[in-house]
């Protein structure tokens, strides 16, 4: 009979094998390098020509920019959503004209670009000025904001309605039948079944809505609004400054990503009864 | 042989030549062709405007390839390097990424020609500017979409091709590619669309695009809902035409799947 008569002695752990500095490797560190030089001379250039007078002057106005700029989005998006619930419902009806106006309407303001609605309703409708004065809304197409929140409520309205469409036809037939079978009318069974279903479905693409039309927002600028892109373009045009466009895009980007950061919390937050 | 060439093209003018849209049926109105209308001046926007997104597609989508190559790397830092790159630039307008670019170059090119003892002004063609900025936002979108096609593609197709002693460019090119544009393909379309729509953006830096020429015809004869609606229209066919074709590159894609 054998048994072991001496335990092996204790060894340290083995060596972490060695990370070969492979051709990614080189290429990754020599890009970060790149960012990092980028970085540092974005954060010279701000420091090297760091003017508090300018900085006193469009600072407030930076501000006010971001203001009009998060007022008109969350304005459009709130009122695009109203006008989305009609055109999802025509878009899902089996009455082929009601069917077939709300697809024309999501494709022509789904493929032609924001500038191009903008213009056409600022510029465009501004040429009819004594019809409009006749009928009283001279005061609404006069307003450049006016304007830019219409075309914006528009165009979203016809992207939402394409998510909500999409977001509720993806609820299982079987919701539906469920529902029918517990004798709940329609509506109710819309409401409190299907709805909430769906919206879960729709949260990732609103956001990313909701995203789009923070970047796309920035085309009111060119109509004379001065939101954040308008007050970029003030300042760049008063002072050849080019540190105007890098103070726009950090305010940008640090919206776009506390957007990107609360959907990421929201979605699992939302959908904690699906896990398993 | 190039007059031929440029004979070819004008007979084939959808808008302006022999048979075109506005000399058919704009003769005699704003849109006419030649001096007596705007109709030359918009089929030149409307070149433009394909060309810029014809010009920036390959280089947006080899750009992107090679993000998406990087992000589904097992290099760390590798990743890292491309998360900032598509964080940054998925993040900005693509109005202020345009003018980002456009000064950006102007002011960089300047200071290393100054550094060089050249001083003058450095006027950057917008055309390029436009191709720079609009190339950059479309890769760092394309990247995603290929991406998530890379990860569509299943581990086995990469050891099948090992298995076969295909080294792994070849891999790349005979297995992976072929799947991985079929896969790709619906998100890099809605891509093309965006991006068609995105080159409106160029005419702010002075690019005579379509809403540039139509805009200036608008300002001049002051029937600027005219001109915007047959911009939009315009945009609008370009998209149709498009998706129709894209539509069947698709089905062209998809010849494999359909016969099973």
């Amino acid at each position: 009979m054998t048994y072991v008569r001496e335990l092996i002695a204790p060894q340290p752990a083995p060596l972490a094998p060695a990370r070969p500095l492979t051709g990614a490797r080189i290429a990754g560190i020599a890009i970060l390098i790149l960012w990092a030089l980028l970085a540092a001379g974005l954060i010279a250039m701000v420091i090297g020509g760091w003017d508090q007078d300018k900085f006193l002057r469009y600072g407030p106005r930076y501000l006010n920019g971001l203001w009009t700029t998060l007022s008109l989005v969350s304005l459009a998006v709130v009122f695009g959503a109203l006008l989305s619930l009609p055109i999802a419902f025509a878009r899902m009806s089996q009455n082929r004209a009601l069917n077939g106006i709300a697809y024309a309407y999501v494709y022509v303001f789904r493929s032609t670009p924001l500038l191009a609605q903008l213009f056409l309703i600022y510029y465009g409708l501004g040429s009819f000025k004594p019809q409009l004065e006749s009928v009283g809304l001279w005061w609404f197409f006069r307003e450049a904001w006016y304007c830019g929140l219409l075309s914006f409520v528009l165009n979203t309205a016809a992207y939402q309605a394409e998510i909500l469409r999409g977001a509720i036809e993806s609820v299982p037939r079987g919701q539906h039948e469920g529902a029918a079978a517990l004798g709940l009318s329609k509506r109710i069974a819309f409401g409190k079944i299907i709805l909430p279903q769906a919206l879960i479905v729709a949260l990732r693409p609103y956001g990313n809505e909701l995203v789009l039309m923070i970047k796309g927002s920035a085309v009111v600028a060119i109509v004379t609004v001065y939101d954040l892109m308008g007050e970029t373009r003030y300042a760049f045009s008063r002072t050849f400054d080019y540190q105007a466009y890098l103070w726009a895009a950090i305010f940008y980007l640090a919206i776009v990503e506390t957007l990107r950061h609360v959907w990421a919390f929201l979605e699992p937050r939302l959908t904690r009864h699906l896990k398993r | 042989m190039s007059g031929f060439f440029s004979a070819l093209f004008s007979a084939l003018d959808p808008l302006c030549g022999p048979v075109g849209l506005f000399s058919l049926f704009g003769s005699g109105t704003l849109v006419a062709c030649g001096e007596a209308g705007w109709g030359d001046e918009i089929a030149f926007g409307v070149g433009i405007t394909i060309s810029l997104a014809l010009a920036t597609l390959p280089v947006g989508l080899f750009l992107g390839f090679l993000i998406a190559l990087a992000a589904q790397s097992e290099e760390k830092l590798l990743r890292l390097a491309t998360g900032i790159y598509t964080t940054i630039f998925r993040g900005l307008p693509e109005l202020l990424t345009l003018f980002i670019v456009y000064y950006g170059l102007q002011i960089l090119i300047q200071s290393v020609l100054a550094s060089l003892g050249y001083e003058g002004r450095v006027e950057i063609n917008a055309f390029l500017a436009g191709m720079v900025a609009l190339a950059v936002v479309f890769s760092s979108y394309s990247s995603e979409v290929l991406l998530s096609a890379f990860r569509a593609i299943p581990r086995g197709q990469y050891e099948a091709g090992d298995a076969l002693g295909l080294h792994r460019g070849r891999t790349m090119r005979l297995i992976v590619l072929p799947q991985l544009i079929r896969i790709a393909l619906p998100g890099l379309t809605n891509l093309w669309l965006i991006l068609l729509k995105d080159t409106s953006y160029v005419s702010v830096i002075g690019l005579a695009d379509i809403l540039r020429q139509t805009g200036i015809a608008a300002r001049v004869s002051k029937e600027a809902f005219f001109f915007y609606f047959i911009a939009s229209l315009l945009y609008l066919i370009i998209a149709m035409i498009s998706s129709f074709g894209l539509g069947f590159v698709e089905r062209w894609a998809k010849r494999a799947e359909t016969a099973r």
